[in-house]
């Protein structure tokens, strides 16, 4: 039972539980990079959960009614203002980056190189777009509509400084997770992971991916759409 | 130390959930452009949210398959974050109705000289 790849297989959920937390040499059977970029998520989910909790006190708290964001983010192509049009396409753009980038890990771990890079810099670019927009976004709010940290024509004074943190820090996260990607498909790329066959580094790339995408299912029902 | 083989499922398993995806935001999306209001618009909010972080942590992220030891470390502390949100979310309200009897024109003061 002393050999590191054993891993004891206990008949129920809790008993599994109990075996890896009594292990002699390691409580998670996982490869230390996937096991430390979770605790990793894990801070990060800390941090935006501070984020969205204050700006839901803020909100709730707020005698001054809070700007609607079906109106303050409508778009209008001529006619008539759609809402929350161009959220809705930053939605779709990450989800469809999502998937290239599980496709990208499959097909990492069946070894494929060419395809495994061509979809990581399929989700790199894909990610490139949401930030654009939501660049433009700001845009639009900062100089169209007079949005400040400390007040808007709009509403609650403190809706700027929420948006602007919130999307902030995310399209922060998305930006660092472009440059980490388009890193990791260049190592693969260079063959840096035929040596071992091993494309572990890929997944837990993706796993960053993901968690960026999952924050924006958060933001996008808490800020957007509530 | 690694498990013996990499993490491979079907691609058909992320095509579909794929797909699941961009059908719950589509109906996110719907709730608001129907104009829902009130208890129905947040509940389908918070349903419709979670069943996506759902299948992105299940299935892209892979949790699904994980052990037992690594789906409580990751997800308890978050779901422990509830508990905070329930708090703020009653204590916002508290601040609310006191800002709105403190700061509102309705004199409280007994016995006032005007």
């Amino acid at each position: 039972m002393g050999s590191d790849a054993a891993v004891t297989a206990a008949e129920t959920r809790l008993g599994s539980v109990i075996d890896d937390w009594s292990d002699d040499k390691q409580t998670f059977h996982v490869p230390w990079g996937k096991a430390m970029m979770w605790i990793f998520l894990l801070s990060d989910t800390f941090i935006f959960s501070t984020f969205l909790v204050g700006y839901m006190h803020v909100r709730i708290s707020s005698t001054i009614p809070w700007p609607n964001p079906s109106e303050v983010f409508a778009l209008s192509f001529g006619g008539e203002p759609i809402p929350l049009i161009l959220i809705a396409i930053m939605t779709f753009v990450l989800i469809t980056s999502s998937g290239t980038m599980a496709m990208a890990v499959n097909f990492g771990y069946r070894k494929n190189k060419r395809v495994t890079v061509l979809l990581m810099l399929a989700t790199a670019l894909l990610g490139a777009m949401f930030v654009g927009m939501q660049a433009f976004e700001w845009t639009k709010l900062i100089v169209d509509e007079g949005v400040r940290p400390w007040g808007n024509p709009m509403g609650a004074p403190q809706f700027g400084a929420s948006f602007f943190m919130i999307t902030g820090f995310h399209g922060m996260h998305v930006s660092a997770g472009v440059i980490y990607l388009l890193v990791i498909a260049n190592r693969v790329r260079r063959g840096d992971y035929d040596k071992t066959g091993n494309y572990e580094t890929v997944e837990i790339a993706g796993l960053y991916w993901h968690f960026v995408d999952l924050v924006w299912v958060f933001i996008f029902a808490f800020f957007y759409l509530w | 130390m690694s498990e013996a083989v990499g993490q491979q499922h079907p691609i058909s398993v992320y095509l579909w959930i794929w797909g699941l995806l961009f059908v719950l935001s589509g109906l996110s999306y719907m709730v608001d452009y129907m104009q829902l209001q009130g208890y129905l618009r947040w509940t389908l909010i918070l349903i419709f949210m979670f069943l996506k972080a759902g299948f992105i942590i299940a299935i892209f992220m892979h949790m699904a398959w994980e052990r037992m030891a690594l789906i409580t470390a990751i997800i308890l502390p978050p779901a422990l974050l509830l508990f905070l949100i329930g708090m703020m979310a009653i204590e916002g309200d508290y601040i609310y109705y006191i800002r709105e009897i403190i700061f509102s024109v309705i004199d409280f003061t007994p016995a006032s000289p005007h």
